[in-house]
C-alpha cells in the first residue's frame, strides 16, 4: 500500500508522518502541495505543522493549495485521508469535516501526553482499534478547541462521528472534549493530538512500563493499512 | 485607488481567547489608569483592505462579499460583520 504524505509551505510533522507510515508497512509518497498529483496512491496523511504561518486562518491558505483539488476530489470518492493538527485544521477549511478549531480557550500553545477514548473504530483509521480504547499520543498546538454549531455537534454526536475523546480533563476548551472526528463515510478523519508521534519505543509517551515506549499512534496508520487489504 | 474594507470577527457567542488575554491586560492597567477601570470586555477581530482598478462596481463588491464570505471568514467560528468602500487604503489618525 501507498501512502502519500503531502508536504506545505510550513508543515512540520511531515518526515514524522511519512516515518509512521512505513513503520506501519506501507511505502510513504512524499506530495507536495503545489502539483496537481496524488502520484496513484492509496491513502493520504496531511500532516501537522503551521502552514503559511498560521496566516488569515489556521490551515486556511493551505486549504486552498493546487493539490487541495484532486485531495478532495480523492476524499469525496472515498480514498482515506488522515489531517493531524494543522492537517485537521485544513480538512474544516476545506469543507471536508465539519466544525472549527479556534486557540486553546487558555489561550497558551500546549505540549504534553495526553489520554484519548477512541470512540468511532469504524472509521478507515481506527479500525485496529477495540471499542472504547483508551490511549496516549501527543498533543501540541495553539488553536485546538473544536467549535460547532448546536446542530451539527448533535449531528456528529448521534451519527458517532466522533472519532476521539479526550479523557482526564479537557486540555483547550474543544465542545463535549472532542479532539477527532470523520466524515459521514468513515475515510475522512481529523485529529488534533499527534498518532505519528508515538509510533515507535524510545521516542513516545512515558507508559507504565517504561520510560517513552507509548505506541498507540501506530494503530491508526496499520487500521488504513489492513483496511485496504480487506478491500482488495 | 478604490479600497474595499472587509471586517471579520470572531462568532459573539464563542470564546475569544485574544481578546480575553488584551482584556486582562487592560485590566491591570486599569488598577493604574482609572480611565481604563470602565472596560469591561474586548474582542480581536480583522480587518482587510482591498485595493482595486478602476471603480467599486456592483460587481466588484458581490465578488468580495463572496471571497468574504468563502476566503476571508470561517461561518463556522466567525462572522463578517462589515464590508465598505473607502477612496484609499486607510493611513494612520491625524
Amino acid at each position: 500500500m501507498r501512502i502519500g504524505v503531502v508536504t506545505f509551505p510550513g508543515s512540520l510533522d511531515d518526515r514524522d508522518a511519512a516515518r509512521a507510515v512505513r513503520l506501519a508497512g506501507a511505502d510513504a509518497v512524499a506530495l507536495w502541495h503545489g502539483d496537481h498529483d496524488l502520484h496513484g496512491v492509496d491513502a493520504l496523511v496531511l500532516p501537522g505543522g503551521f502552514s503559511y504561518g498560521d496566516y488569515l486562518r489556521a490551515g486556511a491558505i493551505a486549504s486552498l493549495s493546487p493539490i487541495m483539488t484532486e485531495v478532495i476530489d480523492a476524499a469525496n470518492k472515498g480514498m482515506p485521508v488522515l489531517g493531524i493538527c494543522n492537517g485537521f485544521q485544513m480538512l474544516t477549511e476545506a469543507h471536508l469535516l465539519d466544525g472549527g478549531l479556534i486557540r486553546n480557550e487558555q489561550g497558551r500553545f500546549i505540549c504534553r501526553d495526553q489520554g484519548l477514548r477512541i470512540e468511532n473504530n469504524a472509521s478507515d483509521w481506527t479500525t485496529g482499534f477495540a471499542a472504547d480504547a483508551e490511549i496516549v499520543i501527543p498533543l501540541k498546538n495553539g488553536e485546538g478547541s473544536f467549535m460547532a454549531s448546536d446542530e451539527t455537534l448533535k449531528k456528529l454526536e448521534g451519527e458517532g462521528r466522533i472519532v476521539a475523546r479526550y479523557i482526564r480533563g479537557n486540555p483547550n476548551g474543544s465542545l463535549n472534549d472532542i479532539a477527532g472526528v470523520t466524515n459521514a463515510r468513515g475515510n475522512v478523519v481529523g485529529l488534533m493530538p499527534h498518532p505519528e508521534h508515538a509510533v515507535e519505543a524510545g521516542f513516545g509517551p512515558d507508559t507504565d512500563d517504561a520510560m517513552a515506549s507509548g505506541i498507540d499512534g501506530l494503530t491508526f496508520f496499520t487500521s488504513v493499512i489492513a483496511r485496504a487489504l480487506v478491500a482488495r | 485607488m478604490p479600497t474595499i474594507v472587509v471586517e471579520v470577527m470572531p462568532k459573539a457567542e464563542l470564546l475569544d481567547p485574544q481578546g480575553k488575554a488584551v482584556a486582562g491586560a487592560l485590566g491591570r492597567l486599569g488598577q493604574t489608569q482609572p480611565a481604563l477601570s470602565n472596560v469591561t470586555g474586548v474582542r480581536v477581530g480583522k480587518r482587510f483592505e482591498i485595493s482595486i482598478e478602476g471603480a467599486a462596481d456592483e460587481a466588484t463588491l458581490a465578488a468580495v462579499r463572496e471571497l468574504a464570505d468563502t476566503v476571508l471568514s470561517n461561518s463556522v467560528i466567525e462572522d463578517v460583520v462589515g464590508i465598505h468602500v473607502q477612496d484609499a487604503p486607510s493611513s494612520a489618525v491625524a
